[in-house]
């Protein structure tokens, strides 16, 4: 591992694994308590439209994705909120829509031949100073929305109704946590590609769970383990020349098989 | 309770679910240090009104008044406990932050709760004898310990009016009657919203009754006498209990 890092591009690897972790680990246990996995996996692949789309613009890849991802993020939560029953039937839709959005516009462009796997498998070891800075700031966002609203996030969370009896204003909460997810699943992508990030932003927080007695622990065993599964992957990687998108997630595969067969033991 | 202002006003309230009428013409004045007891079939519209109470429904005819305001602005004076708390059993979350987490209305958005609040929420878990269990993780409490933890939850927001749907539902008898005793104390200051399907509870502690089916009987405070209950009711047959408190639907299942 140790001679890996004379090259900048795995010392950037890094920084970014761990950079994209606490966004990652903390917006993952927000995810899955609130059960929006599907909501984050359809914002993934529908942001592959604003890929498209800017490249067909001609502006950076990953302003498209992010603003897109957002749009369309934003657009699912509000249809899950509104037609609850069928809310699961419309985000599949919108997932594939702007998936279809994304190739059609890269058809469009010309002369372009962009690198399609990148997206969609991940490129850590591309990552430059630029995307270092965007991830930087996303954990910032992230520390400092939670740190203000810890304890109306926990109990919009935990208890929906409780918290609008209160006075919580859960649907504004509701489309803050839907933006920060946004954001955090552009920067996985550039970690583990769009059709993994949903494994990555869900395995850490399900095993924590197990473990953690409060919302705040969960969230910190979750950025724990998802340094530990990216940084495992990637050297994984490196020593046997594997891609390390795949990689990083069937690290994070073997955790979760083995905290399964730990819970049925407990 | 020289007050003049009502603890809970409706008038002519109607709410229904995709155009089915669940209440209709409902009006009753509560007075402040009532004790009222909610009864009524399942589907019959309790917890509807319940919530309707709440802010958490607007009705689509008629007026509500929560000690003058309505619901929504009298959310800091209303305690809640809800009829299921057995959500979310895997959710790490420990006993004392569920306490705290009724000073909620009054704390600020955007700030930690202060001092004072973790000393209230403490006294609220003392009074159900939770305290001993602050770091326990709230899954993993028995239905009757879970139960009590959310009635301290309730206490915490320090209520004006406590109102309480199926407080009993999962709780072994003798902490039932503890907890019946501990609302009949409660009552000396605050006014109890309580529904229930315990016809020994509304014979025992309330002080009033609402019967709802759609539309809603009220019989207030000192007009009601045992034969009442179970005669002049216009209240399902299986309602009438058989000597002590009697549950008269199944306990809910534990799983979910």
């Amino acid at each position: 591992m140790w001679e890996a890092l004379q090259f900048e591009f795995m010392r950037h690897a890094l920084a970014a694994g761990v950079l994209v972790s606490i966004s990652c680990g903390i917006i993952g246990v927000l995810v899955v308590v609130n059960r929006i996995a599907l909501i984050s996996g359809g914002i993934a692949h529908a942001s592959y439209g604003g890929i498209g789309l800017a490249l067909f613009m001609g502006i950076a890849p990953f302003a498209g994705a992010a603003g897109f991802a957002v749009l369309m993020g934003l657009l699912m939560g509000w249809i899950s909120l509104s037609r609850k029953h069928r809310s699961d039937a419309i985000i599949g839709a919108i997932w594939a829509i702007g998936m279809a959005i994304g190739v059609i516009f890269i058809d469009l462009s010309p002369g372009y031949n962009v690198d399609l796997m990148s997206y969609l498998f991940g490129s850590i070891l591309a990552v430059g100073k630029p995307e270092l800075w965007f991830m930087f700031a996303v954990d910032v966002l992230t520390l400092l929305v939670v740190a203000l609203f810890y304890k109306e996030m926990l109990a919009m969370s935990y208890d929906e109704q409780f918290a609008i009896v209160t006075g919580v204003p859960v649907t504004a909460l509701y489309f803050l946590l839907i933006t920060l997810t946004s954001f955090t699943v552009v920067m996985l992508i550039r970690v583990v590609g769009l059709i993994l990030v949903i494994a990555l932003l869900t395995i850490p927080p399900y095993i924590s769970e197990q473990f953690t007695s409060t919302l705040g622990k969960m969230m910190g065993f979750s950025v724990l383990l998802s340094i530990l599964f990216i940084t495992l992957g990637l050297w994984l990687s490196y020593k046997f020349n594997l891609s390390s998108g795949a990689s990083i997630i069937l690290v994070a595969g073997v955790g979760f098989f083995l905290s399964l067969i730990m819970e049925q033991i407990s | 309770m020289a007050d003049i202002t009502p603890a809970i006003e409706m008038k002519d309230v109607s709410f229904s679910y995709n155009k089915v009428p669940v209440v209709e013409g409902v009006s009753f004045t509560l007075k402040e240090g009532d004790f009222l007891g909610i009864l009524g079939p399942n589907g019959g519209g309790k917890t509807t009104l319940l919530k309707l109470m709440l802010g958490l429904l607007r009705p689509d005819r008629g007026s509500i008044r929560i000690l003058g305001k309505p619901p929504r602005e009298a959310r800091k004076y209303i305690g809640y406990l809800p009829q299921e708390t057995d959500f979310h059993m895997t959710f790490p979350i420990t006993v004392f932050e569920l306490a705290l987490m009724g000073r909620l209305a009054h704390a600020s958005l955007g700030r930690p709760y202060s001092k004072q609040d973790h000393r209230i929420a403490e006294d609220a878990l003392k009074q159900v004898g939770m305290w001993d269990y602050r770091f326990a993780k709230v899954g993993e409490l028995s239905g009757g310990q879970r139960q009590r933890v959310f009635i301290a939850r309730a206490l915490a927001s320090e209520p004006k009016i406590l109102m309480l749907d199926e407080p009993t539902s999962s709780i072994d008898p003798q902490f039932e009657s503890d907890l019946y005793e501990l609302f009949k104390e409660l009552n000396k200051k605050i006014t109890v919203v309580i529904i229930t399907h315990d016809i020994g509870v509304i014979s025992h502690y309330v002080k009033s009754v609402a019967c709802i089916n759609r539309t809603l009987i009220f019989h207030e405070e000192g007009k009601i006498t045992q034969e009442m209950i179970e005669a002049t009711y216009k209240c399902p047959v299986d309602l009438v209990a058989h000597g002590l408190p009697h549950r008269v639907f199944p306990v809910h299942k534990e799983t979910k």
